[in-house]
């Protein structure tokens, strides 16, 4: 049963995304075959198709590491953050060695940036479990943490000096070192997508056949449980953590390398907080994770069509994603829960 | 029988793969106390959850006063006249009595009037309680005094009670008992489930026992010996422990002036608790629950933290090591709670067994895990300890109570430890199983490990106990031979820093 419910959440939110579109003044069916349908099918697939890896890869690389937090009971919010942290520390490797040529260059980018977004995501583990703050404020507020330095990197310190004063770093495409080029030319393949695989296949190793996934998902299960089999809760918390936010900012960073090509102040898009959509509609799974990301990705894409073809607002295609992750939440507490209706008063 | 109050007839209850009730058929009397028995799995608590509302009959009919009485919910069990008292109480720590009170019931009074009423009840049936204490500082007696009142005032015609006296001692037990039959007495009828046959030939005037489901007997306990019921329950005749003089070996385990302070507003702190385990010895720690028994266990097994040098294995300093270190040495533990914390529940038997034997049964190579060496090890525990289940990739929670608490234990004493500390072995199991668990304890003492054993049946611990020693509000007191000890003794240790009046001592 909670293999269907991700299912019946989806048709749920076209049902209600179609009445909303509706409301907006927009034929329903149509925007919702021009959001699932036209991407992978459509007139202008072959442009969209690769799109859909591009897309995919951070949302899954992010996700993946959530997932395994999440089964735990360990609550990072702040992925975002961590993904802005990441793309900063990567493209500051690679500016840093502008118009250097090695081809050691990107992989000390790729260690920065997974650097990065661990260290950010440290501040809330080491936090809970240095003086038992919530995990899930501390990680959310340094989001918006995140989001000022980001500015503060494209308008000032990585502002690119030839670019006559636009905020924007310099832009990493041009940078061949630097590059997170397509492998294969045509189909959106980027070491994005290459990490995200690796990662879903390691986690799902990790949790079906490692001690330490063994100890994640018994903690999950009943924490009481977990501590008698020996298993050190502040030490989980920081591997938890650590791991998603090393995910994170590696996505980043691989962004800013490939699709984005530069740090510029609205670089983030909300893969972050997407992911966290991505992870719950994977059942925390990492082989379901593959799929809602790809999923997830189809709404990115669909809804940017939808915007340009449609004029629907970025806005309404929000509230459709948004609608995925409350369908599925409502459907698994029905399928555990009853609704009971009566006068059931209690004092 | 004639005006009977309650009559069963023919009830059959199936589950998927089980027959839990099959033909069951019953009387109960206004004013009688009726005894159910059984081992666990025998179809006891299904037949009270029909009796409750909670389950609905296959088959069968169930005649309160003559009528039909098919409650389709607790609610409508208890607007007919049936209270039950669970073993597990349902109370709010942070509440009063009252306000506990007040939200189990469909229509609450003004929190005044119930104090008054709880005052009241009290009163008449002999339950000393105020109704403004916070329940997090009651006993586990006095709670159940909570539960009783409450059922009691919905002025029930018959209460059905699970295991009452499991966490009461001796002198609770007195008080509850003189309730009971003042209730009996003004035609309450009592339908009593416990595994305690000595308090069923004392309280109860009839006795039916069940056993796969089905009811094999009748009797009237006052003139049936416990031994016989205890057969009729198994099916077949019982052998007492088999218990051999222990040798004094070198101590194992000591415990010195450990004093930790309660982590949770209604934890206990325990202040200087000290002794000693020996090879071959079982130490009995006798206490009512809610006295330090939990924190004690845990931080044996290295669950919590303690200061140095106040947990010495074989003069090695555990104090700072955690659960598995400590399992590498043999120092091992079975807490109390079954589900959450000895066992995962939604996990198999076989990641259940992965959860404390990784280490010592080499289930875990560089950190992979090995799942098959994992199911063979707990089908070996299944094996062993006559686990009753269809096989290790059962989930922990579908076992019985005393089928996991034999799995819980056997997947400790099958890595061989040289000290095991265990935590309430045997509650809410049946005697068979009970008996088997204590011989299992008693072998392993045999073999030269030291064994302490914290329980709050105090048959039990004299029974295999060769050291006793009673833990009140986190103080231990000074082990003494268990030989030398009486119930009575015993019972007056652990009831004087309770709070209890202690009378012609």
């Amino acid at each position: 049963m909670s293999y269907a419910t991700p299912l019946l959440a989806v048709l749920a939110t076209m049902v209600f995304g179609g009445f909303l579109f509706a409301f907006l003044g927009k034929d329903p069916i149509e925007a919702i075959i021009t959001i699932f349908w036209d991407p992978l099918f459509g007139e202008f697939a072959f442009f969209y198709r690769p799109q859909l890896l591009v897309k995919a890869a951070p949302l899954i690389l992010i996700a993946v590491g959530l997932a395994l937090g999440f089964k735990a009971g360990i609550w990072n919010i702040g992925a975002e953050g961590q993904y802005i942290v990441g793309a900063i520390c990567g493209a500051g490797v690679g500016l840093a060695f502008y118009p250097l040529e090695s081809w050691v260059i990107f992989p000390l980018m790729a260690l920065a940036g997974a650097f990065g977004g661990w260290a950010w995501a440290m501040i809330p583990a080491f936090l809970r479990v240095k003086f038992g703050t919530n995990e899930i404020l501390v990680s959310l507020m340094l989001v918006y943490v995140a989001e000022q330095l980001l500015a503060s990197m494209a308008l000032g310190a990585m502002r690119n000096p030839e670019g006559r004063g636009f905020p924007g770093s310099r832009n990493l495409s041009q940078y061949e070192s630097a590059h997170n080029a397509e492998l294969i030319a045509g189909t959106g393949m980027h070491w994005g997508v290459v990490a995200a695989l690796i990662s879903v296949i390691f986690a799902y190793v990790l949790l079906t056949r490692h001690r330490l996934g063994f100890a994640i998902r018994v903690t999950g299960e009943a924490p009481r449980a977990a501590r008698f089999g020996g298993v050190n809760p502040g030490r989980l918390i920081l591997f938890c953590l650590g791991l998603s936010g090393l995910l994170a900012g590696l996505a980043g960073m691989l962004e800013v390398s490939g699709p984005a090509g530069q740090i510029t102040i609205d670089f983030n898009v909300g893969y972050g907080f997407t992911a966290i959509i991505v992870a719950f509609l994977g059942r925390l799974n990492p082989l379901g994770i593959l799929f809602a990301g790809l999923l997830m990705a189809l709404t990115y894409i669909g809804g940017d069509i939808a915007q340009s073809q449609l004029g629907l607002p970025a806005a309404a295609i929000q509230v459709f994603q948004g609608m995925l992750l409350f369908f599925l939440l409502a459907l698994d507490l029905f399928t555990n829960y009853r609704l009971g209706f009566g006068r059931e008063a209690a004092a | 029988m004639t005006g009977a109050l309650l009559a069963l007839s023919g009830l059959t209850k199936a589950y998927p793969g089980v027959l839990a009730n099959d033909d069951v058929s019953l009387s109960i009397a206004p004013g009688e106390v009726h005894a159910l028995l059984g081992e666990n799995g025998a179809g006891k608590s299904t037949l009270v959850k029909m009796i409750y509302g909670l389950v609905a009959p296959n088959a069968g009919r169930m005649e309160m006063n003559g009528a039909v009485f098919a409650p389709s919910d607790p609610r409508a069990a208890r607007a007919s006249g049936v209270g039950m008292v669970f073993q597990h109480f349902s109370l709010f720590d942070a509440l009063s009595v009252a306000e506990n009170i007040a939200l189990g019931m469909e229509d609450p009074p003004k929190l005044r009037e119930l104090s008054a009423q709880i005052r009241d009840v009290s009163e008449t049936y002999g339950l000393p309680l105020s109704p403004d204490r916070i329940v997090g500082d009651l006993s586990a007696g006095e709670r159940q005094r909570v539960e009783i009142i409450r059922c009691l005032l919905g002025k029930p015609r018959l209460l059905i009670m699970d295991e009452p006296t499991s966490v009461l001692t001796p002198q609770e037990v007195t008080i509850l008992f003189e309730t009971l039959r003042k209730l009996s007495a003004e035609g309450t009828a009592i339908l009593y489930i416990s595994h305690k046959l000595e308090e069923i030939r004392v309280l109860c005037d009839a006795a039916t026992i069940l056993r796969g489901g089905r009811v094999v007997g009748t009797c009237d306990p006052r003139e049936t010996s416990a031994r016989q019921m205890a057969e009729m329950m198994v099916g077949r005749v019982l052998a007492g422990p088999v218990r051999e003089a222990p040798e004094p070996g070198p101590a194992l385990l000591e415990i010195k002036s450990l004093s930790v302070p309660s982590p949770s507003a209604f934890g206990v702190s325990l202040k200087d608790v000290s002794f000693a385990v020996h090879a071959g010895e079982i130490l009995g720690i006798g206490g009512v629950a809610g006295n330090g028994q939990d924190e004690l266990l845990a931080i044996l097994s290295g669950e919590w933290p303690c200061l140095p040098e106040s947990v010495l294995f074989k003069g090695r300093d555990l104090s700072r090591m955690g659960p598995n270190a400590r399992r590498g040495l043999g120092v091992l533990a079975a807490p109390e709670e079954r589900l959450g914390h000895a066992a995962a529940p939604d996990m198999s038997l076989t990641e259940n067994a992965m959860l404390t034997a990784a280490d010592r049964q080499g289930l875990v190579s560089r950190g992979m895990l090995d799942w098959n060496r994992a199911r063979d090890f707990a089908e070996r525990v299944i094996g062993t300890f006559d686990v009753r289940t269809p096989g290790p990739a059962n989930a922990a929670r579908s076992l019985s109570g005393g089928n996991l608490q034999k799995f819980v234990i056997g997947r400790e004493i099958l890595q061989a430890p040289d000290v095991l500390m265990v935590n309430q072995p045997t509650w809410g199991v049946d005697a068979a199983a009970a008996a088997a668990i204590r011989q299992a304890l008693l072998d392993l003492a045999k073999n030269g490990a030291g064994i302490v054993v914290i329980s709050q049946d105090l048959d039990e611990l004299m029974e295999i106990s060769d050291r006793f020693a009673a833990l009140n509000e986190g103080r231990l007191s000074a082990p003494q031979p268990t030989r030398k000890l009486d119930v009575e003794q015993i019972g007056l240790m652990l009831g004087g820093a309770h709070g209890m009046e202690v009378a012609n001592v």
